[in-house]
């Protein structure tokens, strides 16, 4: 698996993004690429901009300057559904699911199957929750015609990743997925995780937590300050030159991406 | 996608999905209802068959045929509204403003039809005028709610003021006597005996047909029947309801129009709220309005259109009550006419929290309140006596409500 990752053509990739709010440089020249199967971590401390950098592919945000490629084909994402169209789905912290609303109906929210009468079809809505669910091997939701009301953490960051990949994405953003779960919740989504990646998507996996990360990054992104430090592989990196990385921006090992090398001190001034 | 999954270790443990009988019996959903604090019509249910107990060991003529048909007319009017009511609690907002936008739509109907006047129309148009009035003025709130973004218990209360302003502008003459038959049928037509067991006949092969249907489809995709005994039971019970409301209005003066009308209006709605994608943007709004906007639903769009089905909801009701009364007066929207639109369904179970809740809701209320109203005047009772209850029992749906959203928030997480 590792021999593809280090060959295919990324699914996306970021060149010499920036982005300011007025006075503010939150992103300054950063590079960012994720391949095909892969999971790419991206770490860094409160305020690196490791949120606005999502903001920018997702379409919230639109970069100041920069290229976007999405499977080598230079793009523009001015929009949510610029990125949507693009197979780029983000599972953001706070889920976005409904309570009152069963899996079913979660899964299709905004984008139901229906006929031209605008009347629903549920059983084939149905039917295919329950097969995504199946290829995911989500196996601890009872019923997905439970409501969401009644699902743990776990659960339910399950079913926010499954409508992630039910629309054929290519590329999955998960926004802290383990940030509120216990032990045996959170290595359910890692698993999870690893599972989409197996599938060949490519994911993005933002966290604070290094064991999650070590458990299933293949590739780690340290951010600091706007400025991307490094990428790690995870094979030859250990926590404490992550923590390192994070903390004080000592870049290190990189792994031929171009511009991720030492950034001078005095690049602060320029974009 | 299946493929992958076959090289999974993890596929070993259990099939996904396989277990959820406890969903599937009829004791397993009530409490799983009562988990996620969605209480439905059970208690609303349980306390009509109550009311109607007592009224009927205590009150002489309660239970009587003659009876029965007065209650449909005296709630017809309200359930109207409180149909609408249900769309708009069900996104989490309130209008205050359904009594007069009623009020409203009956004057539009009485002046269109004013004999000797200018501008004496035939009765459909008068009756569509009035309709389209009421949708006017949901669309212009619904829009300043959404758009803008004020409160809609603020805009709503200036509405309230508002339309009844303009009911009293409108009657300089202190009232309007509607003379024109076909408007007047709206709430006093009876249709003959046999138009009424064939009315039960059709109700019955459409419910039955269309359940049937939807069983076939759901075979076709493989999917599971969640509830057999439910279902089976569902199919029995409504057509028996049918024959034997017909059966008893029949022993009266036959099925009066307004029962029509509650009855087919009830179908549209609950098939609005649950067979459509509007109906389910519906509940994604009450629900979580910021995960339906993520989700790419146009979220003003759908509170602007559930203003439009209040305020279109809220001009039938005023036609049906100023048909019943034959005029318009410079009450006409007053009186209890908002409270029991907004108790009706709220006591019939729908969540004032948003999200949660049914159209058929808005019936069961209406009955309630109806009921109480009719078998306490039965027993010569004053209209405070009756306030009082019905406020007491107002009070003990929304605290019902309110424990079973707590309960919901601990069961999840």
């Amino acid at each position: 698996m590792n021999a593809a990752i280090a060959t295919g053509t990324p699914t996306l990739e970021l060149r010499g993004i920036s982005k300011s709010f007025g006075s503010v440089q939150a992103l300054s020249d950063v590079d960012f690429e994720v391949r095909p199967g892969e999971v790419m971590a991206l770490v860094g401390d409160n305020g690196a901009g490791k949120s606005t950098l999502i903001k920018c592919i997702a379409g919230i945000y639109t970069a100041d300057s920069g290229e976007i490629f999405f499977e080598g084909q230079h793009v523009s994402i001015s929009g949510p559904k610029d990125s949507a169209r693009l197979g780029i789905e983000v599972v953001y912290q706070d889920l976005a699911l409904c309570d009152n609303l069963d899996v079913v109906q979660n899964m299709f929210l905004g984008r139901e199957t229906h006929d031209i009468f605008q009347r629903l079809k549920e059983p084939e809505m149905e039917k295919r929750t329950a097969e995504t669910m199946k290829s995911l091997s989500v196996t601890t939701i009872r019923s997905i015609r439970q409501l969401v009301a009644t699902l743990s953490g776990g659960q339910r960051q399950s079913v926010a990743v499954a409508r992630a990949v039910l629309w054929n994405s290519k590329l999955v953003i998960l926004d802290e997925p383990t940030a509120a779960l216990g032990v045996a919740q959170t290595q359910q989504v890692l698993d999870l995780v690893k599972r989409l990646a197996d599938q060949g998507l490519a994911v993005v996996l933002i966290s604070h937590n290094l064991h999650d990360i070590f458990a299933v990054a293949h590739r780690i992104t340290v951010l600091r300050l706007g400025r991307s430090i490094g990428v790690y592989e995870r094979e030859k990196t250990t926590q404490q030159e992550l923590v390192e990385a994070i903390t004080a921006g000592v870049p290190t090992r990189v792994s031929g991406i171009p511009g991720t090398g030492v950034q001078p001190e005095s690049g602060q001034a320029e974009a | 996608m299946s493929a992958a999954a076959e090289h999974d270790p993890l596929v070993e443990a259990p099939p996904p999905l396989a277990d959820d009988t406890g969903l599937r019996t009829i004791p397993g959903r009530m409490l799983e209802n009562l988990k996620t604090g969605n209480l439905g019509s059970g208690p609303v249910i349980f306390a009509l068959v109550l009311i109607v107990i007592i009224f009927t060991a205590t009150a002489e003529n309660f239970f009587s045929a003659v009876n029965f048909n007065n209650i449909i007319l005296q709630m017809a009017g309200t359930t109207m509204l409180a149909y609408g009511v249900v769309f708009v609690l069900l996104i989490g907002e309130i209008d205050l403003s359904i009594s007069y936008i009623s009020g409203v739509a009956g004057v539009v109907v009485a002046q269109l039809q004013l004999p000797g006047s200018s501008h004496q129309y035939p009765a459909i148009i008068a009756i569509l005028a009035a309709l389209a009035a009421g949708t006017a003025i949901g669309a212009f709130q619904g829009s300043i709610i959404a758009l803008i973004g004020v409160p809609s218990f603020v805009v709503t209360l200036a509405g309230f003021e508002i339309w009844q302003g303009v009911v009293l502008k409108s009657i300089p003459q202190g009232v309007l006597v509607i003379q024109d038959q076909t408007v007047n049928d709206v709430s006093q037509y009876f249709f003959s005996e046999t138009a009424g067991w064939i009315l039960a006949a059709i109700t019955s092969l459409l419910y039955v047909g269309g359940t049937l249907s939807g069983v076939f489809q759901r075979r076709r995709h493989g999917v599971r029947e969640r509830d057999p005994i439910l279902l089976g039971f569902k199919l029995i019970m409504v057509p028996l309801a049918a024959f034997v409301t017909v059966g008893i209005c029949n022993r009266d003066r036959g099925v009066p129009f307004p029962l029509l009308l509650i009855v087919v209006l009830l179908v549209v709605w609950t098939y609005v709220a649950k067979r459509t994608t509007f109906g389910r943007h519906v509940y994604a709004v009450g629900g979580n309005a910021e995960a339906a906007r993520r989700a790419g639903i146009n979220v003003a769009r759908i509170r602007i259109l559930v203003f439009m089905i209040s305020g279109f909801m809220a001009a039938l009701g005023g036609i049906v009550l100023a048909a019943r009364l034959s005029s318009v007066d410079l009450n006409a929207g007053g009186g209890t006419l908002l409270i029991d639109g907004i108790s009706a369904a709220v006591i019939g179970g729908t969540s004032l929290f948003g999200g949660r809740g049914e159209v058929r809701n808005a019936l069961f209320g209406s009955l309630v309140i109806a009921t109480i109203a009719n078998g306490l005047n039965t027993l010569g009772y004053t209209s405070g006596v009756i306030f009082i209850v019905t406020g007491a029992i107002l009070l003990v749906a929304v605290t019902l409500d309110t424990i079973a959203r707590r309960l919901q928030v601990k069961a999840g997480r």
